[in-house]
């Protein structure tokens, strides 16, 4: 191991590959590729965890959401394609049955209407909800608050808009809160502005008021559109996915059987499918890296032994003036471990710059769905120790050939 | 210093094989100024090459500054070439993306001499050719005369027991190949036993023993004029 820190080793190597410019560059090339590949191919599968991570992030991820459609099966007297509603009875049998699996639930009636405020109007989605849908789905509020369980008691006319309402509907700079918006001709007090999550959206602008008084304003009696279940820690959502449809359909008289009375959406599972895509792209990631990486290593392999076949004359004076084969070995392989290295250190610094790039134009772009694009720094050292791993073994085929030729002949070459 | 007796050696060629050398006996002593001469295909360069272990014999005996030269392994070749041996070759085999003094030096840095030290030996060797002053200049830049002479420079720089040259004029026009005549006869005149390989009579009418080979075998081994002034 002396030889690695004797500066005339280097100087050896150092006189070689400034003579082989050229086939210096190119072997350098074919490792930069596959290492730049490597870098930037995982930083990109890892900001694209980021990103979907980042999307699922204000949402609980182990969401339930159940709403009625026609029924498929004929049952107890009732012809197939009944239509019917979920109702506040449902609610309090699930809340009552499953206390121990549900988390948090939240019915939810919705609508669409005309929000006027003075001379300007828009068509909205008005929302009767109660305050859990904040604890389900965070909202972020630019002004006031979100709805209450006062609100819900009182039947109060609140209401909570959405940014891009706000700016509809008015002037600019204008404070909002306790101001009155017209919704199907009744004033209700805007309480609060929220602005919408970028990510996943069931709702759209919105105007969220209180449960009971889209129940009062609409007549909507016991009627539910549609609820979202959030579920404990450690409950088996899929299991309770299945139980509750089951309690429901018990409940409404549809056959246990029927496919499509009730449709529903298990969050947990869309985003399982998502990380499982995400865990296939990295594994392809990897192969195409290390892949790419070997063809690389091949190269320099090849050039090596391409050069030793040009360098069989210097090989053979180097002989004669008392090169043992040993020091022959061990130029050629330390000159392939140096150019794989170098190569190498290349890679990894233009993937990483490339990396930055994509990371601050992610930033400013909120299209490109990838978040904080990194590699991991242990992975860059076993790319590297595997680099100089390969570089050392494949050097040894040209260091091989370079000794069995006897000095004799290899001096004979012209 | 150099004994060899009843050397064999043969090339396989397909499924015959060459015989070369059909049974040379040599014996020289140190500090003598030795040519072969011979045709082309009389086997000098194979002896030379048996003499400067770059190649093995088949039969016989070989003995260099008394050690028997047998079953060498490369390593061991390569030890000894370093430390008796200096080669002078006839198209010079300079490295070509060295400069003079760095391939003056080469031989040294096999031996393990650290870098200024022997760079520093290298000038002073590259001086007494005459060419310290191209010391920095890479071979391309040199004439023949002047790669020759440092190529010289490099044979002489381990200070060997024998110096080998093949051919060392065979490339130079005339007036050059006196002044590397001149420096081989001033390295004997130091006590340095050097081996010369030539077909040019001019060159063996300047040594002092002409051995002259044909057909793998010696055909006569005289003392030049040259020789028997000196003796006298």
């Amino acid at each position: 191991m002396k030889f690695l820190f004797d500066s005339d080793t280097w100087q050896e190597i150092y006189g070689s590959i400034r003579k082989n410019k050229i086939r210096t560059a190119i072997t350098i090339i074919g490792v930069l590729w596959g290492i730049f590949l490597l870098v930037v191919l995982l930083g990109a599968a890892r900001g694209m965890e980021n990103g979907f991570n980042k999307l699922f992030g204000n949402f609980a991820t182990n969401s339930v959401f159940v709403w009625t459609q026609a029924t498929d099966t004929p049952f107890k007297g009732f012809q197939e394609g009944r239509r019917f509603s979920l109702t506040m009875h449902d609610i309090e049998v699930l809340k009552s049955e499953y206390s121990d699996e549900i988390k948090l639930l939240a019915p939810r009636n919705q609508t669409s209407n005309l929000i006027v405020k003075d001379f300007k109007s828009g068509n909205f989605q008005v929302s009767g909800d109660y305050p859990v849908l904040d604890q389900i789905q965070k909202k972020q509020l630019l002004y006031g608050r979100f709805l209450n369980e006062n609100d819900i008691l009182s039947t109060a006319k609140v209401t909570v808009i959405s940014e891009d309402m706000y700016k509809q509907l008015f002037d600019k700079g204008e404070i909002p809160i306790g101001q009155y918006v017209k919704i199907n001709s009744i004033n209700y007090k805007v309480i609060g502005v929220y602005k919408p999550s970028n990510t996943i959206n069931f709702d759209g602008d919105c105007a969220y008021i209180p449960f009971t008084t889209f129940r009062k304003v609409y007549n909507t009696a016991n009627k539910v559109d549609w609820m979202m279940i959030t579920a404990n820690e450690g409950t088996n959502i899929e299991q309770m996915e299945s139980d509750i449809l089951l309690t429901l359909k018990g409940l409404h008289k549809v056959h246990p059987e029927d496919e499509r009375a009730f449709g529903s959406v298990n969050l947990g599972k869309e985003i399982g499918k998502v990380t499982g895509f995400i865990t296939g792209m990295q594994f392809l990631t990897w192969f195409v890296g290390i892949a790419t990486l070997i063809a690389g290593v091949f190269a320099i392999g090849n050039i090596l032994l391409i050069t030793v076949k040009e360098r069989t004359k210097e090989i053979g004076i180097r002989r004669a003036l008392g090169a043992t084969p040993k020091s022959i070995r061990q130029q050629i392989i330390l000159e392939s471990v140096f150019l794989t290295t170098t190569a190498g250190m290349l890679g990894i610094i233009f993937g990483s710059l490339i990396l930055f790039l994509i990371d601050s134009a992610a930033s400013s772009n909120e299209d490109i769905p990838l978040i904080n694009p990194t590699v991991n720094i242990p992975i860059i050292l076993i790319a590297f120790a595997t680099l100089i791993f390969l570089g050392t073994l494949i050097g040894l085929i040209p260091a091989h050939m370079a000794t069995v030729v006897k000095p004799i002949e290899a001096l004979r070459e012209e | 210093m150099i004994k060899i007796e009843g050397l064999h050696k043969s090339y396989p060629i397909g499924k015959d094989s060459l015989h070369v050398l059909k049974g040379i006996d040599l014996h020289i002593k140190e500090g003598e100024f030795v040519s072969i001469m011979g045709s082309s295909g009389s086997g000098k360069s194979t002896l030379l090459n048996i003499v400067g272990l770059l190649d093995v014999h088949d039969e016989g005996t070989y003995h260099l500054n008394g050690q028997l030269i047998k079953n060498m392994n490369e390593k061991k070749a390569a030890i000894l070439r370093n430390k008796f041996l200096g080669f002078i070759f006839q198209s010079f085999n300079l490295i070509s993306y060295k400069t003079a003094v760095e391939n003056v030096a080469l031989p040294l840095y096999y031996k393990g001499m650290a870098r200024k030290e022997r760079l520093q030996i290298a000038l002073d060797y590259l001086e007494k050719v005459g060419l310290k002053d191209w010391a920095n200049h890479l071979p391309n830049e040199l004439s023949g005369g002047q790669k020759q002479r440092v190529a010289i420079a490099r044979a002489l720089v381990t200070k060997p027991k024998v110096v080998l040259a093949d051919e060392p004029t065979g490339a130079l026009d005339s007036t050059t190949t006196d002044s590397v005549m001149d420096l081989l006869k001033d390295i004997n005149d130091e006590g340095m036993t050097v081996f010369v390989i030539t077909h040019e009579e001019e060159v063996a009418e300047q040594t002092k023993r002409v051995v002259r080979l044909k057909d793998g075998l010696i055909i006569s081994d005289e003392i030049t004029a040259v020789g028997k002034a000196k003796a006298v």
